[in-house]
């Protein structure tokens, strides 16, 4: 029986449907979870009950009853929008979320595909989405959109910089850009690269934040300045995809930190063998603490200004980065 | 040969040159938007993100009161002014009541006075109150909204519980005040006044609003991005801030030592004892920060007046059909939002015969076009959630 399996498996094409399949479905469910956890952790963190009665109890079929609601609502294209952009906007962005799902390793060797430039091809697709963004926010045929989308730009012009730099000295200590490759260098050092690259992991954070466009550096959506920023023309499941792409979005750069910085899938102590099952339920708790992370920040503070964040990027987040790298440069030949 | 390099040179310094010109753009805030506190429309040119015209548009709630109020009674126009500045509607009934005593020449009896003084000032608390709640929020932080209005909900549930209406008490008479407990025909016989247990509730209440402002400014004053989003942001200078009539919290933020409080004698605050706040620079910060210092003073203020409340009836003899004698006078107070005045002119009837209403937030966003020229479109909204109106005040 195994056997059959792993000589089905092995077949290119049902693998191929297989992954896919499994890409597909991971994205909605990931969603509904960080969702829902973020529902619920932002009533208790402002002492409300949060979702209550949508499925029977703790309400924990709010998600899924948004989502239908969502596929219900009438789908408006506005007047002014220019049409194809416009619908083809949301669509980029999820599909920005979903690329980067590929290149995590779940565990040892359990990863969609083991690309050799890993951490590179992640950036470089994470990006794609601000694009996507750009389109919704010049599409809408709306000024607020516009600006939405013109700070979103200006957003990833600043921090595409300190997260690709924050990324170099990990992939310098590993001496490889692969994901798994990285974990892997990080078991044989025996320690997660988070303790020599501290700096490096902060910068992370602070840029995936900014990247992600949550609370601090919300200024895309800003509620309070530009109403919904470049999502305030969307309405039905095209609003729905940028919801899904953004929980998508903050779990797939928390998996990238875990991987690169925290160990991934692995657990000093634990022993090889226990790791090949162990090892996406290690991965999915920390990737989920930063989760938390994350959506602590959000419900704690407030904005920042588009200028102080290019202030924060250009002016201290660069530097550090580059500090680091030269640091790590030190500690890599003299050690 | 040459001549294309000559001619590559020169077009590369013309572009070069060229200076960068970006279109200007009219950006429409409002009446429709989430911070402009309700049907407020700000018609601001912008570049980019920068604004450097900014004319508010305000009228699309006005509801004529100045014209109601002369042909109703003196009765009824204290339904109509509370509904002026609707987040202390209670403060707004005080000085317009006070108007016609005064042109009556009637005594209120002091258990009323103090009354009066007491919710005056949980009027203060609550609205206060909303502006910690909305201010964090227009800055992007949620959460301090919910611990704004929490405590908010508590000292609105003391005033329901002595007025009957959490918003619009219509709780004063002239020559006194009328809790709603034990009114009506068949419990005449009962003693009206305060609900039981109303003052131990309040200065119960009264300690868990100063814990939360407390709370509030652990929560908010030591964030970091709320001090580089407040901080030197929006500065009124005292001159232009009393050249524009602002008045209340935003021009006590200046730097103003200015309080109806301490000048007026609408009610007996010179028996208590109390500091008026004041700010240093005048920026978004101060006037935050003023706000939640005068929440604690007017908690002082309630503390002492229901330790000193005296005994005594609530309302004084009026005739059955009060007929206000010919004249006219002006009665100002100090309201949450700033200063609150009327002009009462009377002809001898039921009714007034002409009704001024200065409200505060009226003078206080006169200052916009003046203080968001050339500010960035973030800090339009920074700058406006830190003036605290209400567009109830504004349009009347």
């Amino acid at each position: 029986m195994i056997e059959f399996v792993t000589n089905l498996f092995s077949n290119f094409w049902v693998s191929l449907t297989g992954k896919l399949l499994l890409v597909a479905l991971m994205i909605p469910l990931i969603g509904m979870v960080i969702g829902y956890a973020e529902m619920k952790l932002s009533a208790k963190m402002q002492s409300r009950v949060g979702p209550y009665f949508a499925g029977g109890r703790w309400g924990w079929a709010q998600l899924i009853a948004d989502g239908v609601k969502f596929f219900q609502k009438e789908d408006l294209v506005p007047d002014e929008a220019d049409r194809p952009v416009f619908k083809i906007a949301p669509v980029l962005v999820l599909v920005s979320t979903v690329a980067v799902i590929v290149i995590i390793p779940f565990g040892p060797g359990l990863i969609f595909r083991d690309l050799e430039v890993g951490i590179f091809y992640a950036l470089a697709i994470s990006s794609l989405s601000t694009v996507g963004v750009l389109m919704a926010g010049w599409s809408s045929g709306n000024k607020y959109s516009l600006m939405g989308g013109l700070r979103a730009a200006g957003q990833l012009i600043a921090y595409e910089l300190p997260l690709v730099l924050a990324v170099i000295g990990t992939v310098m200590l590993a001496g490889t850009m692969s994901m798994s490759g990285i974990v892997e260098a990080q078991i044989s050092a025996g320690y997660p690269y988070v303790i020599l690259q501290f700096i490096g992991f902060g910068i992370f954070m602070i840029a995936a934040l900014a990247e992600l466009s949550r609370i601090p550096f919300d200024m895309p959506i800003a509620e309070s300045e530009l109403v919904m920023g470049y999502l305030t023309e969307y309405s039905g499941f095209r609003f729905l995809f940028f919801f899904l792409a953004e929980f998508a979005n903050m779990f797939s750069l928390s998996a990238i930190a875990v991987t690169l910085f925290l160990g991934g899938y692995w657990l000093p102590g634990i022993p090889e063998d226990v790791l090949a099952y162990a090892g996406p339920v290690i991965l999915l708790g920390k990737t989920f603490l930063l989760v938390f992370t994350m959506i602590w920040f959000r419900w704690t503070f407030p904005r920042f200004r588009e200028d102080q964040l290019q202030n924060l990027a250009w002016k201290v987040l660069i530097p550090l980065a580059l500090a680091n790298i030269i640091l790590t440069g030190a500690f890599k030949v003299y050690l | 040969m040459v001549l294309d390099q000559d001619l590559v040179r020169h077009l590369s310094e013309s572009s070069v040159s060229v200076e960068l010109e970006t279109e200007e753009m009219t950006l429409n805030i409002g009446p429709q938007h989430p911070s402009t506190h309700g049907v407020l429309r700000l018609v601001a040119r912008v570049d980019g993100e920068r604004a450097f015209d900014v004319q508010p548009v305000i009228g699309y709630m006005h509801r004529g009161y100045e014209k109601l109020s002369e042909v109703r009674t003196y009765p009824q126009i204290t339904t109509l002014v509370n509904r002026i500045d609707w987040v202390s509607g209670y403060a707004n009934e005080v000085p317009f009541i006070v108007a016609a005593e005064k042109l009556l020449g009637i005594e209120v009896p002091e258990r009323a006075q103090f009354i009066r003084l007491i919710l005056c000032e949980m009027a203060r608390i609550s609205s206060h109150l909303i502006f910690m709640a909305s201010y964090p929020l227009e800055l992007g932080a949620a959460t301090p909204l919910f611990f704004a209005l929490r405590e908010r909900e508590r000292v609105l549930d003391l005033l329901e519980g002595v007025t009957g209406g959490r918003f619009h008490p219509n709780f004063n008479r002239i020559g006194g005040v009328k809790p709603a407990y034990g009114s009506g025909s068949s419990t005449r016989k009962v003693i009206q006044d305060l609900p039981v247990g109303f003052l131990a509730e309040t200065r119960d209440a009264m300690d868990k609003v100063l814990e939360a402002v407390d709370e509030l400014e652990e929560l908010v004053a030591d964030n970091e991005i709320i001090r580089a989003r407040t901080k030197g942001i929006g500065i009124l200078p005292p001159e232009v801030a009393a050249s524009y009539g602002v008045s209340g919290p935003n021009l006590r933020a200046s730097g103003v030592k200015f309080d109806l409080r301490k000048i007026e004698d609408y009610l007996p605050y010179h028996l208590f004892d109390f500091e008026i706040p004041v700010g240093e620079s005048g920026d978004c910060w101060d006037r935050w920060h003023v706000r939640l210092l005068e929440i604690r003073q007017s908690v002082r203020i309630v503390q002492q007046a229901i330790d000193g409340i005296p005994s005594g009836p609530l309302q004084a003899k009026v005739p059955k059909v009060i007929k206000v004698p010919l004249g006219e006078t002006y009665v100002r107070a100090e309201n949450p939002k700033g200063e609150m005045g009327y002009y009462l002119v009377s002809n001898g009837n039921q009714g007034p015969y002409r009704l001024k209403i200065r409200s505060a937030s009226f003078s206080n966003i006169s200052i916009l076009p003046w203080i968001l020229e050339g500010v960035l479109v973030p800090d339009i909204i920074a700058i406006m959630g830190s003036l605290d109106f209400v567009l109830g005040d504004v349009d009347r």
